[in-house]
């Protein structure tokens, strides 16, 4: 049979859109997350150059409150798969103290992820970023384009995207603007469990249920993942079979009660979830439309 | 993964999703024609809509819904915040859903009037469209332009969805006459056998399950079709091209050539053609992480590598031997133009095709065509939303193929320089002069070779008036649009030939004849090499125009008379020459006591009183590019 299935297509124009930014683009870098949509990119970024190594070096934006499961298996495959790994942190912010406690998940979230990032970019300058998000996210991402243009701010303008068409992508920028490019951009959540499960990715065991210490707070599951977490009165960490569908910043992730501790089982339970995926992260409970004003300020 | 401890359900699940298909679509239809309802009950009815959406979808519907409160799957479909406001969806946005059979992706594009360059890149990755129709209204003109689009962007299967049937109480006679009206206009479309069929998106009825409403009606539900359909059956059999995107060379040991088989397959031990250059080699690994494959398919991204080892760069196609794609400079193609700013021939673009980028210029625009009347206009400029047949002239020649066999090695965009704005879309015909690369054509370099490789006709501007007339202002800024035009030209005046080439000369009578005779020697060498130059010279008598004239050939030479009263010229004085000259400290100045002979026939007579220097030059050049 020579008609590809859809995972295979999906990877072909994946493969084919992160050769592209390298062979446009002079300093490119991709952004990792260490989830799941961006730990598929990068599978994908071997794939694209295989057997040469990465020809681009991997960021992680590091907030200091990521779970401390991601910090081990980040390290862990920079050695197994022999990635150039820049951490950014923003040391400022760092020395402040800033975390999501005190300062509240906005305020952290903008200084700690969002500043850190644009800082990480500007510090390297990186003129194109690859980032892992899909279209099926999130409304205002089903039509932002693959290859997405950012000012020298790092600012998106939604009413001024360059058409795509074909596999064509038009990436001449003016001095001082860069891109942020989307490989993932047609995949869907199930699509990435599915081809994590087909091509046997590894990704970060938080992602499978376990006995975890959690509390629970505004009706959200929090892992209790160091003693930086400060408890409220009376309340003790208890021992519950939990897994995470995002991974981020602990004090901002929920998790779900969960004994599915296999991919199949985990995507058998995503089959039957009535919820969809971005329900745990904290940040996105406000308004449809507060997504794409955060991405016009240079958040992803 | 300990996926042997699973239930063999889940397995199984897997193992069939494995071996699913994709489709990707376009739906089009006008403004009401429920579009974006069609989609939101696509997703709907194959359960891809979480409860949390719902809910929002719910809260949304009572907000801005249109549907009196009930669920609006529009609101699904509408994005930006803009867009929601405004409750027109203004761009393309794709939305994914899967049944058990396949998975889909569609774009979602709108039927606004001006919105045809948003079509055209919706149309581009699709390989079915599904063209609504409000069964009220029938066949309408943005019918006719949708159907248009997409069979000029290739798309060759198309499903006519009669829509809103319970309005018009699922009557086959009406929905007869509409597939009727339609079938008449597509025919010379170029569709494979478009088929229609009468929906309702907002009851759902032949939507996924067949209508109980309309049992006169026996073909697939829209779903059925999707399902079934097979529009890249043929890629496989097709010749082999794998454009190279990137060449992969980690040490000395490997050299492979990364991209994406467009159409066509290839093994290991399959001889292989490199095109512009022509050579050839056999295929000896086709690389993936993998593991090597034993064949390489449409649509696949690979990277393969040669038994020799030959100079291959981002850009060139790889094929078989005997099925080469043509390689050509000049070609003949539809464009479609997405830019505020219209397209100007001759102007410098940029194009991408494949992994190519190259200097282009649209030479003509043979017509535009009218996308809901089908007509056929001159025009002179190409707007925003306008398609046209043009020809193009790229700064080197590159391999392709016509689009309609290949979307990937036929279809380009257009970037503006200055901008880096995508301003149009282009699908190649054919070539208008077939230059073979492999074996290049002894031809000799004449001047009329020169003037064929920049793409213009050499000429020499004379500029001759008064000092201070606005010689040199003028021929500045003719200069300065032929430029920007992409005209290959060089000035020449007073200043730069009299401090190298003329340095020994004075300002005696035989020094002056002789200065210009050197100027138009000069001039001559350079139409020669098909430039377009412009002499700035006092130039008084026309004996010395006239001996100018002589040198070159008819209708190369232009005399442009630039036309100021001698007291208008005296009262700028840009130099204080006229000052002196009056004073008597300058002897033989022309307008003060020495003659300026008024040219007799020039090409051109620019009186400055009437036209300020930048509409003289818009004169001029508007001139040059007429004749």
């Amino acid at each position: 049979m020579s008609e590809l299935t859809h995972l295979e297509r999906l990877e072909a124009e994946s493969i084919h859109i992160i050769r592209e930014v390298a062979a446009e683009c002079r300093n490119p870098v991709l952004l990792y997350s260490i989830g799941k949509d961006s730990q598929v990119m990068l599978y994908l970024a071997r794939k694209a150059f295989y057997p040469a190594r990465l020809p681009f070096p991997i960021m992680h934006v590091d907030t200091l409150w990521n779970f401390h499961e991601m910090i081990t298996f980040r390290d862990q495959l920079v050695k197994d798969w022999d990635l150039d790994l820049i951490v950014h942190v923003n040391e400022e912010g760092a020395a402040q103290g800033i975390n999501p406690f005190t300062h509240g998940s906005a305020v952290f979230t903008d200084i700690m992820n969002l500043g850190a990032l644009k800082q990480g970019l500007d510090k390297h300058g990186f003129d194109a970023a690859f980032g892992g998000g899909r279209r099926d996210e999130e409304k205002s991402r089903a039509k932002e384009r693959v290859f997405s243009f950012r000012t020298p701010e790092h600012r998106w303008d939604p009413k001024n995207q360059r058409p795509e068409l074909w596999r064509l992508y038009n990436a001449r920028k003016h001095k001082g603007e860069s891109i942020r490019a989307f490989p993932l951009s047609n995949w869907t959540e199930m699509d990435i469990w599915q081809y994590i499960y087909r091509e046997n990715i590894p990704i970060v065991p938080l992602y499978y249920a376990k006995e975890r210490p959690v509390v629970w707070r505004d009706g959200v599951m929090l892992l209790v993942d160091d003693d930086r977490m400060p408890l409220e009165p009376g309340e003790t960490p208890e021992m519950r079979h939990v897994r995470f569908r995002t991974l981020g910043d602990y004090p901002l992730t929920g998790g779900t009660a969960s004994t599915a501790a296999t991919l199949p089982a985990i995507i058998e339970e995503m089959m039957l979830a009535t919820t969809s995926e971005r329900e745990g992260r904290v940040i996105d409970k406000d308004h449809g439309a507060s997504m794409e004003r955060k991405k016009q300020e240079g958040y992803y | 993964m300990a996926a042997d401890s699973q239930p063999s359900t889940v397995i199984e699940f897997l193992d069939e999703q494995a071996e699913k298909s994709l489709l990707r679509f376009i739906t089009c239809g006008s403004v009401d024609d429920g579009k974006s309802t069609l989609i939101g009950r696509l997703l709907y009815d194959s359960k891809l809509i979480f409860e949390d959406q719902l809910d929002t979808l719910r809260a949304d519907s009572k907000t801005s819904g249109t549907q009196g409160g009930d669920i609006d799957f529009a609101l699904l479909l509408d994005g930006l915040e803009a867009e929601r406001e405004q409750g027109i969806t203004i761009d393309v946005a794709y939305r994914f859903f899967a049944t058990d059979k396949r998975r889909f992706i569609v774009a979602d594009t709108p039927g606004h009037e001006q919105y045809t360059r948003n079509m055209a890149t919706g149309a581009s990755t699709a390989e079915l469209a599904v063209l609504l129709v409000d069964a009220r209204n029938g066949v309408l003109q943005q019918t006719r332009r949708h159907a248009f689009l997409c069979s000029l962007l290739g798309v060759r299967h198309l499903v006519l969805a009669v829509n809103k049937m319970d309005l018009v109480d699922y009557d086959h006679d009406r929905f007869r006459a509409i597939e009727a009206e339609f079938a008449e206009f597509a025919r010379g479309l170029g569709y494979d056998a478009p088929i229609s069929i009468p929906i309702s998106a907002l009851k759902g009825d032949n939507v996924l399950n067949p209508s109980p409403e309309m049992t006169w009606y026996r073909g697939p539900t829209l779903m059925g079709h999707l399902e079934q359909v097979e529009p890249r059956a043929d890629l496989s059999e097709r010749a082999f091209r794998l454009p190279v995107q990137w060449v992969n060379r980690p040490d000395h040991t490997f050299r492979g050539f990364a991209g994406t088989v467009t159409r066509g397959t290839i093994r290991p031990g399959d001889p292989i053609a490199v095109l512009p250059s022509g050579k050839t080699s056999t295929v000896a690994r086709i690389v993936t992480m993998d593991g090597d494959l034993d064949r390489a398919v449409p649509g696949q991204a690979v990277t393969l590598t040669l038994a020799d080892e030959i100079d291959i760069s981002r850009g060139d196609i790889l094929c078989r031997p005997e099925e080469r794609p043509g390689v050509a400079d000049q070609f003949e193609a539809k464009l479609v133009w997405m830019d505020d700013k219209s397209l100007m021939p001759q102007r410098p673009y940029l194009m991408k095709i494949g992994g190519i980028s190259a200097g282009v210029q649209v030479t003509r625009i043979k017509h535009t065509v009218n996308v809901n009347t089908l007509e056929k206009r001159a025009a002179r400029h190409l707007d925003l939303n306008e398609v046209g047949v043009v020809t193009l002239k790229l700064d080197r020649a590159i391999p392709f193929d016509p689009y309609m066999d290949d979307r990937h090695t036929g279809g380009f965009v257009i970037i503006d320089r200055l901008t880096n704005n995508t301003v149009g879309a282009g699908m190649i015909d054919f070539s208008l002069r077939r230059s073979s690369n492999i074996h290049w054509q002894a031809i000799d370099v004449n001047k009329e070779a020169h003037a064929q490789q920049k793409n213009q006709v050499p000429r020499m501007l004379w500029f001759t008036g008064l000092s201070g007339s606005g010689k040199s202002t003028i021929a500045n800024l003719v200069e300065k649009k032929l430029f920007a035009l992409g005209k290959h030209t060089y000035m020449l005046d007073g200043d730069n030939v009299r401090h190298g080439l003329n340095q020994d000369l004075g300002f005696t009578a035989e020094d002056r004849v002789e200065n210009i005779r050197r100027v138009a020697e000069v001039g001559k060498l350079m139409v020669e090499a098909g430039l377009i130059v412009l002499v700035s010279f006092i130039s008084p008598f026309r004996a010395e125009r006239r001996l100018a004239r002589d040198l070159l050939e008819d209708g190369e030479f232009i005399e442009v008379f630039i036309d100021t009263p001698v007291d208008v010229c005296a009262e700028r004085d840009p130099k204080g020459l006229y000052k002196k000259a009056r004073a008597g400290e300058i002897k033989n100045f022309t307008g003060i006591d020495s003659p300026y002979e008024v040219p007799e026939v020039p090409e051109l007579h620019i009186e400055t009183n009437d036209l300020d220097a930048e509409a003289a030059a818009d004169k001029i050049v508007a001139y040059l590019l007429d004749h």
